[in-house]
C-alpha cells in the first residue's frame, strides 16, 4: 500500500495555501523550512533570502544530495514533488553558474527552491539528486545538454534535445550566439550528415539482433563498454 | 496477484443491450494497484529480443516522438524514448525578447494550450513586476484557462480515440474546438495562436455579446461530454483496451514528478489550482477528480470529469464578471490608449519608452506554475534588472510526464504502447521546447 | 476541374487557350470520349492526392482541423491521410523543422514515390518564421524541394485548402513530354545539400525586424 497519504484540498492542511500575493520584491515572511534546513546542516547553508515572496536556500555544492535527501524524506518537511532543475547564466560573465532546485511540499503546500553556485572556469559539476526524485533524470539530462553542467551519480547523463554529434557546444550559455556557431549551410550539413541509425546508443545496439553485422569499430566499442554514440 | 473484477460493460456501443441490461463481462485485473490485466506473457519462452523503432514520424506519437522498443515476442522488455525533434530554442530565444514580446512565442510551445500559457506567462511576469491585476482582468483570465483546458484535453480525446480505434469521437471533438476556435477568434482575432494575454492586462477586451457566445457553448458543450461518455466509457473494446495499462501507484507518480491528469488517476489530489491557487481559483467551486488505479482508463475519466468541471468555472465566471478596467493603471508596462498617444506629450513618451526599450522590471526571481490541461506548467524567471530577462525557463509538464513512459510500458504489449503514450497527452512543441 | 463536356464550335477565348481539351461522342450504341492523355492524367493525379502529414507543430492542429468535419478536406480527395511516404504522392510539412529533423524530413521525401509534390504549411516550414535561432532550419526549401508555400502563423485551413488548390492547378499544367519534371534532385554527395551553401546562407540571412534583435540586454 502507498504510503503516501491524500490530502484532499482544503482538508487537513495545516496552514492556509501558499501563493504570495502583493509580495514585495524582497524579504518578507521565509519558508519554515528554511529555518529547518539552518539548523540541520548549519554549514552547508550559506544564505537564505526571500524574493517574490519565494525562499531561495543557497547551499554547498558538495551537500546538494544529502540536503534534498533530507527535506524529502523528513517527516516533518516532506518535499515529495520535485517540480523542476535548471540552470542559470547571469549576462554578467563574472558572476557563477546557478543550478537551481525547485521542490514542493504537497501535504504542507511549502514551495523551497534550492540554489549552488558553480564558479567558471572549474569543473560544473553537482550531485545529481536522481536517486532521491526519479522524475530528475531528463531535467538533469536537459541542463546538461544546454549547460555543460554535469550530474555525477546520474545513470544516462547524454544529450537529450540536441543530438549525440552536436559541435557547436551548448546553446542555453551566454556565449554561445543566438544563431549558433556555424553558417547555416554547415549547420544544415551537418544535421544531414548525423546518420540517424548512429543515433541508436550503444545500450540500445547492443541488444539489437544485428549486433553481429555492425561494423568491427562499433563492436569494439560497444565491448569496451562506450555508453553512448559518436 | 491477479483477482478477477467484474466490470459492468455495454458491449453495444449505442447504450443499450437488446434485452436493455448491461452486459457483465468478467475481466481479470490486478489487486489494489490494479496492475496489469492478465499475466504478462512468460519471458522464459528464450526468443531472441528484438529492437524496433517507432517514430519520429509516426501518426500515433503525436508529433516527433521516438521510441525505440526492445521486444521479447510482442512484450516490451525496455523502452528508450528519445526526444529532441521539434527543440526550437524557445528559452534562448527569450533571453533576447522583451517580456511582452515573448508572449508570441508562449502560445507556440504548448500549442494545444495556448491561451492559457499566455494567462501563465504573464501571471509570472506579474509576480516580477509587482503588478496586481484587475478583478474583471482575473476572471477573463480565468475563462480563457478554462476554455483553453477544454481546448487541449477536446484534442487529446480526439488523437488518443483515433489512436486507439475509435474515429468518430475525433469529429466531434473537432466540431467543438471550432465553436472554442470561434470564441477566441472574437475575443484576439486568432484561431490558435492567441497571444491574448500583456504584462498587467490583456490584449483587449470581449467584444459585446461575446458573453452570449459563451453562454452558449456551455450550455451545449456539456451535451458532447455526454455522447463521449456514453460512447466509451462502458464500451467493452475501449475498456479493454485501457483498463491496466502503465499503471503508475500514488507514490511511484510523485516520484516521477508526474503532474495534472496524470498525477490524479493515480490517487494524489494534488492540482495547482487548489493547492497553490492562482487567479482567485479558490473561491471557485469545483472538484478536482482523482482516479484509484492510475492507468490509462483512470486517465480517460480523469479528464472526461475536468470538462464537466471547467464547465462548471465556466458558469462561475459567466455570472460573476465584474465591469470596469481590463488593464492595470500602471504607465510602465501599459501602453496609453491611442487618441492619448496621440495628443498628450507624456503618453506619447511613455508609449515610447514601452515600445522600444520595453518594462523594466526590478532585480529578482520567480517561479510561477499554473494547472495546465497536461499538469503543473511553470515559468521561471531571472531577471537582471533590464528589460529582457536574463534566464527564462519553462518547466515542460509533458516532458517529465513522458519521462516515465519507460516505467510505465515495461512488461505490457507492443498494441498497448501506443495507448499508454496516448493517455501521458503529449505536446512535442512543449517538451522539446 | 470537372469532366465537362466542351462544345465543337468552340469560343473565340476557348480557341485562344488551345485545342479543346475534351469532347465527348454520344452518338451511336457506344459513347466514346476524346481527350489529351496529359489531361486526364492530370485531373485524376490531382484530385485524388494522397498527402502525407507530416505535422510537426502547430500547423498540424490546424491540419487536423482542415480533415475535421467543419473543413472536411474529403471533399478534394484528400481523405486518405498516407502515414507510409512510400504510398503518398504529397508531402504536407505542418509546422517547424528543427535541425534535428533535416534528414528525418530527406529521407521521408527521398522515400516517396514519383510523381510526388510537397506543400510547406506556415511560416516556420516555409522560411523558419519567427524561429530565427540555433535550432531550426530556416526554410524547408534548404532541404527538399516545395512545389506551394502556405504563409500563415498557423494558416487557417482555409488557407491549406487554397494552397492545395494551387497544387491541384500546377497538376493540370504538367506535361508528360517534359521528362524533366519527374527527375529526383540528387544531393550532392559531399555536403549532402543539393542547392549550393551560398544560396543557403543567402536565403537563411537574418531580414527586416529580426536583424536588429541578437542583442540580448540594452
Amino acid at each position: 500500500m502507498s504510503k503516501f497519504e491524500i490530502v484532499k484540498p482544503g482538508s487537513g492542511n495545516p496552514k492556509e495555501p501558499a501563493t504570495p500575493k502583493n509580495v514585495p520584491n524582497r524579504g518578507g515572511e521565509a519558508n519554515p523550512s528554511g529555518i529547518a534546513l539552518k539548523e540541520q546542516f548549519s554549514a552547508a547553508i550559506l544564505r537564505i533570502d526571500v524574493v517574490n515572496g519565494e525562499t531561495n536556500v543557497l547551499v554547498e555544492t558538495a551537500k546538494v544530495l544529502d540536503i534534498v535527501r533530507w527535506l524529502h524524506d523528513d517527516a516533518t518537511q516532506s518535499y515529495e514533488y520535485l517540480s523542476d532543475v535548471t540552470a542559470v547564466e547571469h549576462r554578467d560573465l563574472s558572476m557563477p553558474i546557478e543550478v537551481v532546485w525547485h521542490l514542493r511540499s504537497i501535504k504542507y503546500r511549502r514551495f523551497l527552491r534550492i540554489k549552488t553556485q558553480l564558479k567558471k572556469g572549474t569543473k560544473l559539476e553537482v550531485p545529481s539528486v536522481w536517486p532521491v526524485y526519479k522524475g530528475a533524470d531528463w531535467l538533469e539530462r536537459e541542463c546538461y545538454d544546454m549547460f555543460g553542467i554535469t550530474f555525477a551519480g546520474h545513470y544516462d547523463l547524454r544529450r537529450i534535445l540536441m543530438w549525440e554529434q552536436y559541435k557547436e557546444g551548448f546553446p542555453l550559455r551566454k556565449d554561445f550566439p543566438l544563431r549558433g556557431r556555424f553558417s547555416r549551410s554547415e549547420q544544415l550539413r551537418q544535421a544531414l550528415d548525423a546518420n540517424p541509425e548512429a543515433k541508436y546508443s550503444m545500450e540500445e545496439l547492443s541488444v539489437a539482433d544485428a549486433f553481429e553485422e555492425l561494423p568491427l569499430d562499433m563492436r569494439a566499442r560497444i565491448a569496451s563498454g562506450e555508453k553512448t554514440g559518436e | 496477484m491477479a483477482t478477477k473484477r467484474t466490470i459492468e460493460v455495454e458491449l453495444s456501443t449505442s447504450g443499450l443491450t437488446r434485452d436493455g441490461k448491461p452486459q457483465r463481462v468478467p475481466l481479470v485485473t490486478g489487486g489494489d494497484t490494479g496492475v496489469a490485466l492478465a499475466e504478462p506473457p512468460s519471458l522464459e519462452l528464450d526468443g531472441e529480443h528484438m529492437l524496433i523503432n517507432i517514430g519520429p514520424q509516426h501518426p500515433a506519437t503525436h508529433g516527433v516522438l521516438r521510441l525505440v522498443l526492445e521486444l521479447d515476442g510482442e512484450t516490451v522488455v525496455r523502452c528508450i524514448p528519445h526526444v529532441g525533434y521539434l527543440h526550437c530554442g524557445f528559452e534562448k530565444i527569450g533571453e533576447y525578447r522583451q517580456y511582452n514580446q515573448i508572449i508570441p512565442w508562449t502560445d507556440r510551445e504548448d500549442y494545444l494550450n495556448s491561451i492559457g500559457n499566455n494567462v501563465a506567462f504573464a501571471l509570472g511576469a506579474e509576480r516580477l513586476f509587482g503588478i496586481e491585476i484587475t478583478e474583471r482582468c482575473k476572471v477573463l483570465r480565468v475563462i480563457a484557462m478554462e476554455l483553453s483546458r477544454i481546448a487541449s484535453h477536446l484534442v487529446w480525446l480526439g488523437t488518443t480515440c483515433i489512436d486507439i480505434g475509435a474515429f468518430t469521437p475525433f469529429l466531434w471533438s473537432f466540431q467543438e474546438r471550432e465553436n472554442i476556435y470561434n470564441l477566441l477568434e472574437g475575443w484576439v482575432g486568432a484561431r490558435l495562436t492567441t497571444s491574448a494575454t500583456r504584462v498587467g492586462g490583456m490584449a483587449a477586451d470581449i467584444p459585446d455579446k461575446w458573453l452570449e457566445g459563451l453562454r452558449g457553448f456551455v450550455s451545449t458543450f456539456p451535451k458532447t461530454i455526454y455522447e463521449v461518455d456514453r460512447m466509451l466509457t462502458k464500451n467493452a473494446i475501449w475498456v479493454g483496451r485501457t483498463i491496466g495499462l502503465g499503471v503508475m501507484s500514488p507514490d511511484e507518480a510523485l516520484n516521477y514528478g508526474l503532474s495534472g491528469p496524470m498525477l490524479r488517476a493515480s490517487g494524489v489530489a494534488y492540482d495547482v489550482r487548489k493547492d497553490f491557487p492562482y487567479l482567485d481559483y479558490e473561491t471557485y467551486d469545483f472538484d478536482v477528480p482523482v482516479g484509484t488505479n492510475g492507468d490509462v482508463y483512470d486517465r480517460f475519466l480523469v479528464r472526461v470529469e475536468e470538462l464537466r468541471q471547467s464547465v462548471r468555472i465556466l458558469e462561475q465566471c459567466i455570472k460573476r464578471l465584474p465591469d470596469g478596467p481590463v488593464n492595470v493603471d500602471d504607465p510602465r508596462v501599459i501602453l496609453p490608449p491611442k487618441h492619448k498617444a496621440t495628443s498628450e506629450m507624456e503618453s506619447m513618451i511613455h508609449h515610447f519608452k514601452n515600445v522600444m526599450e520595453g518594462p523594466r522590471p526590478p532585480v529578482g526571481e520567480c517561479y510561477v506554475a499554473v494547472e495546465s490541461p497536461k499538469g503543473e506548467k511553470g515559468y521561471y524567471f531571472v531577471s537582471d534588472g533590464t528589460s529582457k530577462p536574463a534566464r527564462w525557463r519553462i518547466r515542460p509538464p509533458s516532458f517529465v510526464n513522458l519521462s516515465a513512459i519507460p516505467k510505465m510500458v515495461e512488461g505490457h504489449l507492443l498494441s498497448d504502447v501506443i495507448a499508454i503514450n496516448a493517455s501521458i497527452d503529449i505536446v512535442m512543441g512543449e517538451i522539446d521546447r | 476541374m470537372g469532366l465537362t463536356s466542351i462544345p465543337h464550335s468552340a469560343s473565340p477565348e476557348n480557341a485562344s487557350s488551345g485545342p479543346e481539351i475534351i469532347s465527348i461522342e454520344p452518338k451511336g450504341g457506344d459513347g466514346w470520349v476524346t481527350t489529351r492523355l496529359d489531361f486526364l492524367v492530370n485531373w485524376g493525379r490531382s484530385n485524388s492526392l494522397w498527402p502525407m502529414p507530416f505535422g510537426t507543430a502547430c500547423c498540424a492542429i490546424e491540419f487536423m482541423a482542415t480533415a475535421a468535419s467543419k473543413f472536411d478536406l474529403a471533399r478534394f480527395g484528400m481523405e486518405r491521410m498516407s502515414f507510409s511516404p512510400r504510398q503518398a504522392d504529397v508531402l504536407i510539412c505542418a509546422g517547424r523543422v528543427p535541425f534535428k529533423l533535416a534528414p528525418i524530413i530527406r529521407r521521408i521525401w527521398q522515400q516517396m514515390p514519383q510523381p510526388k509534390w510537397a506543400i510547406s504549411m506556415g511560416a516556420c516550414a516555409s522560411t523558419g518564421g519567427m524561429f530565427d535561432n540555433y535550432a531550426v532550419v530556416q526554410g524547408i526549401d534548404t532541404i527538399i524541394p516545395v512545389d506551394v508555400y502556405v504563409p500563415g502563423c498557423p494558416p487557417r485551413p482555409e488557407g491549406l485548402i487554397y494552397g492545395i488548390m494551387m497544387l491541384q492547378k500546377k497538376i493540370m499544367t504538367e506535361r508528360m513530354s517534359n521528362k524533366s519534371i519527374r527527375d529526383e534532385m540528387e544531393p550532392d554527395p559531399s555536403s549532402k545539400l543539393y542547392i549550393p551553401a551560398s544560396r543557403i546562407d543567402e536565403i537563411s540571412e537574418p531580414f527586416g525586424n529580426s536583424v536588429h534583435q541578437t542583442r540580448s540586454a540594452p
